[in-house]
């Protein structure tokens, strides 16, 4: 009856978020009293999920899981519940947890609720808020099924420590040949950045910048953050950057800690796709630009002029604080 | 090949979000609603099919008789024929029941759906129809080219993209890419005309329970105002002491 958490890895690291699933699955543990039991495929260091509460680790390594199969995945997740008993499921929100958990709610008949953002208010009826309309509402749900699923928004509950003496146990699941019907021939990654996805810190570039060849500022920044790089949906149209690095609605959301927009006027659909950034910052010439409604934090000002002195800026912060 | 798009009736992004009857449901008064953005890239990608390889186009919605404008606009983009399944959207589980009855009974070979809608952000009914219907699926897809029975995709993926194969039935979750922006169609005159010819099928829901009661709505408290500054050392000061984020 323990909860089941998924804890997604990649190339056997751990996620960030696989760790604040864990983090959460354990604050639901508490509130049933029970432990939480994580299922890891082809992840390494598996004790590393003990120090979120994890009192025993499910560990899968097989060759035909090594690409990641949403199909293939979610039986894994689901013979894992059965053997558990388990009631209550946890993953995250990456593009892949998104892809496998609508195959794992119907596998398990459970019902999901994607883009949580707070522990249950109540267990029986088993109620819990998740974002919606793009982050501009919440809606508080009751999952009237015996089994529920939970997509745990991005960055919403934070990693916490918990530690816990925890078992590894291998678990050999049955894979079928069915699930393998999608394959992966190729694949194109860029492995020496920072994906908008594992950011703690974006800094995003629009048309305010007036063509590709001004970049360098953005990048300098970025890397001098340890952040990743994105762009308004208008620059990736343009040609100016590449469409992965266009957040928004119809692009990459983004649920960073910190959100530096620079000459992003803010359109709504935009902010849409950005708003459940925790911080926002925004450097923009036009002082009636509607990101500055949404911001936390803002200069009005020349780009060419503020981001450069703000990387000075920050590499003497970096010494002073290293 | 026989192609289904599944259409969410979604309100514009640039909606107004209120809520009625004790925040229980949404407040339509006044919105505007549209194809669902993600839906739109996947119909306009099933318009190339038929232009190009001869597919026959439905779209399909699950609601009332409110989302038919909907549908008509789909119709008058190009899609062959309409079908709404006559009943209220309760939660991803029921529309996914509903349209995995409509993909079995009308034999598509490809059906096309959405990342997410903007309203509800649950992106669950593409992989639930799949997983019903036992259709192969792909998510977040950013290109599909279809070849007797063979597709060749491209995913996003965290930081990139993999290029999969797989073999139609096929179901996708489609997002911008699987068409570009620029190739999205605005229905003509022509188009709107001939939309009201084109059949637009009314049929009655399946039986099947409902998850998820979505009982009650809140708004985020409002933002205070954003805190100007007009130096540098005054942001990062604020980022550190202040936000603490760096």
């Amino acid at each position: 009856m323990s909860v089941l958490v998924y804890t997604e890895s990649e190339e056997g690291k751990f996620k960030k978020i696989a760790f604040e699933a864990v983090s959460y699955a354990k604050g639901i543990a508490n509130i049933l009293g029970t432990s939480v039991t994580a299922v890891s495929i082809n992840g390494n260091q598996t004790d590393q999920l003990g120090k979120y509460g994890a009192s025993k680790v499910l560990s899968v390594s097989s060759d035909k899981l090594k690409n990641f199969n949403a199909s293939a995945y979610a039986d894994v997740i689901a013979q894992a519940v059965e053997q558990e008993a388990a009631n209550i499921v946890v993953i995250s929100s990456s593009a892949n947890c998104k892809y496998l958990a609508p195959l794992l709610a119907i596998n398990m008949e459970a019902g999901y609720v994607p883009n949580v953002i707070e522990l249950p208010s109540s267990v029986a009826p088993f109620k819990i808020k998740s974002n919606v309309f793009s982050n501009k509402a919440f809606a508080n749900s009751e999952i009237t099924t015996e089994k529920k699923l939970i997509g745990l928004a991005k960055n919403a509950f934070g990693i916490v420590e918990n530690e816990t003496s925890s078992i590894e146990e291998n678990f050999s699941p049955v894979i079928s040949e069915d699930d393998l019907h999608t394959k992966v021939t190729s694949m194109e990654k860029s492995n020496d950045k920072i994906t908008i996805a594992d950011a703690d810190i974006v800094v995003s570039g629009g048309r305010g910048l007036k063509g590709p060849e001004n970049w360098g500022m953005i990048e300098e920044l970025a890397e001098t953050l340890g952040a990743a790089t994105a762009c308004s949906k208008p620059v990736s149209d343009l040609g100016w950057r590449p469409h992965s690095e266009h957040v928004g609605q119809t692009g990459k959301p983004v649920s960073s800690n910190l959100y530096i927009a620079i000459g992003i006027s803010g359109a709504i659909q935009h902010l849409a796709g950005v708003n459940s950034s925790k911080v926002k910052v925004v450097i923009n010439s036009d002082s009636e630009a509607p990101f500055f409604k949404a911001a936390d934090y803002g200069i009005v000002g020349d780009a060419f002029e503020y981001v450069p002195q703000l990387i000075e800026k920050l590499k003497e912060f970096k010494s002073n604080n290293a | 090949m026989k192609i289904l798009v599944c259409i969410s009736h979604v309100p514009d992004t640039t909606s107004k979000i209120n809520f009625t009857d004790e925040n229980s449901r949404f407040d339509t008064q006044g919105v505007q609603f549209v194809i669902n953005p993600n839906d739109e890239f996947g119909l306009t990608r099933a318009m190339w099919f038929k232009d190009k390889q001869g597919a026959t186009v439905h779209v399909v919605n699950v609601g009332g008789p409110e989302t038919e404008p909907t549908l008509r606009k789909a119709l008058a983009i190009g899609a062959d024929e309409a079908i709404r399944v006559n009943t209220f959207a309760k939660d991803g589980f029921f529309v996914a029941k509903q349209l995995a009855h409509v993909v079995k009974d009308g034999n598509y070979d490809l059906v096309l759906g959405g990342r997410e809608s903007i309203d509800y952000n649950g992106g669950m009914v593409p992989g639930m129809i799949s997983k019903l219907t036992g259709f192969n699926f792909i998510n977040t897809c950013i290109s599909l080219e279809v070849e007797g029975s063979n597709a060749i995709a491209a995913r996003e993926i965290d930081g990139g993209k993999e290029i999969i194969s797989t073999t139609l039935p096929l179901i996708v979750g489609g997002q911008k890419g699987i068409v570009q922006e620029a190739d999205l169609r605005i229905p003509n005159m022509r188009g709107i005309m001939q939309a009201r010819s084109k059949p637009l099928k009314v049929i009655e829901p399946v039986d099947s329970n409902s998850e998820i009661n979505m009982d009650s709505f809140t708004k985020p408290d409002a933002k205070g105002s954003v805190k100007l500054v007009d130096n540098v050392n005054d942001l990062v000061e604020l980022l550190h002491n202040e936000a603490k984020v760096i």
